[in-house]
């Protein structure tokens, strides 16, 4: 049987990690799964791994490349005791005390366990997506934008991340067509103006892809547009999906109270239906989803879950130091 | 061959990969790719701990744009496996550990 920690933290993006930084300085040895390397945002340290400039963390007034903040993040909490395992929780049992936590191969239980697994980035569902995925179709625009030098790539969404795409993706591509199903962007007034004014970024509004074609290649995408019903193909190289986030709460599913959209409800600060059991971040957030946001639910996540294990009997008294909050 | 990993170059590539005795696993990268960084340590471990049945060796696609263009990557990281010079599999994607070494079982 393994050692009952503390805390143990699922999750390794700002909320996640600011979680660790708190837990660890004070004294209760966090334990993180940080997730695992994949080429979506649903990797350790998140959304933020795909994304270049952040401009909008405070404190960096030149902003910073996404990956180094998270590094910086990790680096905080590593330096305070926080302990890392690069794997993927699979399941969890909440019904029991200690909490129990699976990976593909080990068990871990935990008194009290934090929970900030984030959101990833929508698919379209389309059948043509497994095919091109990797040849054409992309996840990651920061890692597939170089391969599309001269080329004319569309960008599907209306929000920030799609502006961003758009934007940084007009270094290397000739021409960018932003997909979008309404006449109107729901991005941010700098982002909008940003890729407005961009002589490389045209839009096509009111559409919405129901293919993309090409069998070994990306060789367009077809469109619907949704007040003519009119069918046409924009010929590009290259798609780049950004229609937003779902968060990634199947593990939790039948034991953490979630809305409709299957984001966990946290009660009076980050408490959720479970004692004990605390979320934060973009898991529970479907309205702010910024770093800065995440990083102070997880800091509250970790003092609730601080305070919450000092009114638990315990074998061993848990002796934080002075806490300077 | 030593059993670290090898950067590869335009002008290295071929005859590395063809001249090896070991299935040859490329990692095709970029500084600039958050997943690709992820996945490095991984690699590394990878390599070291399976140093007697394979070897893994990386291409920079900035420094050999036309590495990468010959095998059309598309997107990166990129795993390709390469047996007698010949490729043999590729893995789109950053994966963990445990995922990668099941996608490559058959060279170990």
């Amino acid at each position: 049987m393994s050692e009952v920690r503390d805390v143990l933290i699922i999750g390794s993006g700002p909320a996640g990690l600011t979680a660790a930084i708190y837990t660890a300085r004070a004294n209760l040895r966090p334990l993180v799964l940080e997730g695992e390397p994949s080429s979506t945002s649903d990797q350790p340290g998140g959304q933020l791994m795909l994304t270049t400039d952040v401009e909008n963390y405070p404190g960096f007034v030149d902003g910073i490349l996404g990956p180094d903040l998270m590094r910086r993040f990790r680096d905080q909490a590593a330096r305070f005791g926080a302990e890392f395992h690069t794997v993927k929780a699979t399941g969890v049992d909440f019904s029991s005390r200690p909490f129990k936590v699976w990976t593909r191969d080990e068990e871990f239980q935990a008194r009290a366990v934090i929970v900030s697994t984030g959101a990833q980035s929508k698919m379209l569902g389309l059948e043509a997506e497994q095919r091109l995925i990797g040849h054409g179709l992309s996840t990651c625009a920061t890692c597939d934008g170089f391969f599309f030098q001269n080329q004319h790539i569309a960008v599907v969404g209306g929000g920030d991340s799609a502006m961003e795409e758009a934007i940084f993706l007009t270094r290397f591509a000739d021409k960018v067509t932003v997909i979008h199903r309404r006449d109107s962007l729901r991005a941010s007034k700098i982002m909008q103006e940003r890729a407005m004014k961009n002589d490389k970024i045209d839009f096509l509004w009111n559409s919405v892809p129901i293919d993309v074609l090409g069998d070994g290649m990306v060789e367009g995408v077809r469109v619907r547009n949704t007040q003519t019903g009119e069918e046409s193909t924009v010929p590009v190289t290259g798609v780049f999906v950004a229609i937003g986030h779902t968060p990634n709460t199947s593990i939790f599913a039948g034991q953490l109270d979630m809305d409709e959209a299957g984001y966990i409800r946290t009660y009076d600060g980050s408490k959720t239906n479970v004692e004990g059991v605390f979320a934060c971040g973009d898991v529970q957030d479907r309205v702010y989803r910024q770093a800065v946001t995440a990083a102070g639910s997880g800091c509250m996540a970790a003092i609730d879950a601080e305070r919450w294990l000092e009114t638990q009997p315990h074998e061993q008294p848990i002796v934080a130091t002075p806490t300077e909050w | 061959m030593a059993t670290g990993i090898t950067d590869l170059t335009e002008e290295t590539f071929d005859e590395e990969v063809s001249s090896s005795e070991l299935p040859v696993v490329v990692d095709f990268w970029a500084e600039w790719c958050g997943p690709c960084r992820m996945v490095a340590p991984v690699l590394e471990q990878i390599a070291s701990e399976n140093a007697g049945s394979l070897r893994v060796a990386k291409v920079d696609v900035d420094d050999a744009p036309g590495i990468a263009r010959r095998f059309q990557i598309m997107s990166i990281p990129t795993l390709m496996v390469f047996q007698d010079g010949v490729p043999k599999k590729r893995l789109v994607g950053a994966k963990g550990k445990s995922q990668l070494l099941s996608e490559l079982a058959e060279f170990l």
